[in-house]
């Protein structure tokens, strides 16, 4: 018997990393979305010149600078934990992670950096045509490193672009344009990114529907709303929109996911969406998961036993002959490996034969458990529906406040029970933001690399104790930084804009 | 711009923050506790004392005794 890796270290490394990474995705979002409302707002002084926008512009760039403050950088302590409790993941996805997370540091982080200054620093020193641009390259720059750590987890959500290498054991990119614009990669860009702006925009609505319940800055509230509702209401349908293309592709690649986010055991041609408890739209999943009324859509069970057919017209194998050919190629991997030793070059081609008709399975050769194969159907099924509830939410919330603040005969400040709706969906879109990546990543588990590489073959060999430590450390770092930033951003609220 | 009104430029931005400087500051501590207290006692790379045929190897007799079944739990 060899000694096999603890499962509680398993648990404790996922763990760690989801609280790393949702810690972090509190601060991203409001970063992405807060650019691109103060940008339209500067556009604006910089098209009329009136200072008003100018005033407006410069505190939602305070809150901004508040939150990029707090945030930056969080994100690279994912990156020690590769390094670290991730140690055959880093070494087996070799290139293909680190090139984008390389272009992502170097190219954005710079570009924000450069920029941010400008934007901070240049309000009287520079053009305003300059300044305007600094703007916006700022957000351009937090844009760019978002789409390049998206295209890292889009590869490990569905691989491509790469060819393993039995002598290295590591991936190598044979097609970076694969990996950079796989359609994968696309929709979850524009899902993820265009979803962040109705983050700002709640948050811009939030706060100034507090102004006018305080009735303070009554001019900047409304235009503030104004703004935020228009780019909220453009963000909220783009992102159902990008939604739906999102649920296709899962379906089409990640199909286990599709089935625990709808807890589907049994699948059926004319598919109905559960809405909640009994309630269903009829034919709607069919046509979610396959764009046709009449399209098969697998339950749980049925990809446990396979043999319906898949989108290309074969048969889709069942997860017993997966592990087959997972153990297949695994073995031949070991042939290879000790035939290399022994410079026995015939079976060192005929192991490689065999391993490469067997990779696309290499990962369930670890599976022993089959249960394991299904995530966590409730956790799945109730955030798909957090995060598509609120999403059709804020749609509505963003097209009254919409309406109030564009048509010069309503307003919006006589409708108290609507400026604390709008307040208390703040906390709403950080709650179908994080529900966003549950589904995302759980839905994924249990691999690191779909397919490739479930998480007990990624994981280093640690102490479990060492590993519980740092989970604490930096469940009191990230707290400390979120209380930090939530003291320091309501101070700056309460001061409320600058004097004219 | 020269050098002297690029270094000006950000001297002058310095100066004239207000909220800024405490940023700085938790921005300066935390990346402080990240690289000289987080990066160097709780995560050093697992596999930094090996050359790069002593990782390739480690993490190939890895891949495959963990994929065998008496790798039980």
């Amino acid at each position: 018997m060899i000694e096999a890796i603890d499962t509680s270290l398993i648990d404790w490394s996922r763990a760690q990393f989801a609280l790393t990474a949702m810690y972090h995705w509190l601060f991203v979002p409001l970063t992405l979305g807060l650019a691109v409302i103060m940008g339209t707002m500067e556009t604006v002084y910089y098209r009329t010149g009136n200072e008003f926008w100018k005033r407006t512009a410069k505190f939602w760039m305070k809150l901004f600078g508040i939150n990029f403050a707090i945030g930056v950088a969080t994100g690279l302590i994912l990156e020690f934990q590769f390094g670290t409790n991730w140690s055959n993941y880093s070494w087996f996805v070799g290139d293909i992670f680190g090139a984008p997370l390389a272009i992502e540091g170097i190219l954005a982080f710079f570009m924000e950096a450069t920029f941010i200054a400008v934007m901070f620093f240049g309000w009287e020193k520079v053009s305003r045509r300059f300044h305007l641009a600094s703007t916006w390259l700022t957000g351009l720059g937090a844009t760019i490193s978002a789409w390049w750590i998206l295209v890292a987890n889009s590869w490990m959500q569905y691989p491509v672009g790469m060819e393993f290498n039995p002598d290295t054991m590591r991936n190598e990119m044979v097609d970076f344009m694969s990996v950079a614009f796989s359609p994968v990669a696309v929709v979850k860009f524009f899902h993820t990114v265009i979803s962040s702006w109705i983050l700002g925009a709640v948050f811009v609505v939030g706060v100034s529907c507090w102004y006018l319940i305080k009735k303070r800055e009554k001019e900047f509230a409304k235009a503030s709303i104004k703004v935020a509702s228009a780019v909220g209401l453009f963000a909220s349908i783009v992102t159902a929109a990008t939604g739906d293309q999102s649920a296709y592709q899962v379906a089409q690649v990640q199909p286990m996911k599709l089935a625990s986010m709808e807890a589907l055991y049994d699948g059926s041609a004319h598919a109905p969406l559960t809405v909640v408890g009994p309630v269903e739209i009829p034919e709607m999943l069919s046509v979610l998961a396959t764009h046709s009324t009449d399209g098969f859509v697998p339950g749980i069970n049925d990809i446990m036993k396979g043999g319906y057919e898949l989108a290309d017209g074969t048969k889709a194998l069942s997860v017993d002959e997966k592990i087959e050919r997972g153990k297949m190629a695994i073995k031949a991997l070991a042939d290879y490996r000790q035939a290399k030793k022994e410079s026995d070059t015939a079976v060192m081609e005929s192991s490689l034969r065999v391993l490469d008709e067997n990779m696309p399975y290499f990962g369930y050769g670890y599976i022993k458990d089959t249960s394991t194969l299904v995530p966590n159907v409730n956790l799945m099924f109730w955030s798909f529906r957090v995060m598509v509830g609120l999403g059709m939410y804020f749609i509505v919330l963003f097209a009254v406040l919409m309406f109030l603040t564009w048509k010069k005969t309503c307003n919006v400040d006589y409708h108290n029970w609507l400026l604390w709706l709008g307040l208390w969906s703040i906390p709403l879109a950080y709650i179908a933001s994080q529900a966003g990546w549950i589904v995302a990543e759980v839905g994924r588990q249990p691999w690191t690399i779909q397919d490739m590489l479930p998480v007990d073959a990624a994981i280093s060999k640690l102490e479990t104790g060492s590993v519980q430590t740092t989970f604490f450390i930096f469940l009191i770092m990230f707290t400390v930084l979120l209380i930090a930033e939530i003291g320091i951003m309501l101070k700056a609220i309460k001061h409320g804009p600058e004097d004219k | 711009m020269s050098i002297i009104g690029i270094y000006r430029f950000y001297a002058d931005g310095f100066k004239s923050m207000t909220t800024g400087r405490i940023l700085w500051l938790i921005i300066l501590l935390k990346l402080f506790v990240m690289f000289f207290i987080i990066k160097l006692f709780f995560f050093p790379s697992f596999l930094k004392d090996k050359t790069t045929e002593e990782k390739q190897d480690y993490v190939g007799n890895e891949l495959i005794i963990r994929a065998s079944d008496s790798y039980a739990k």
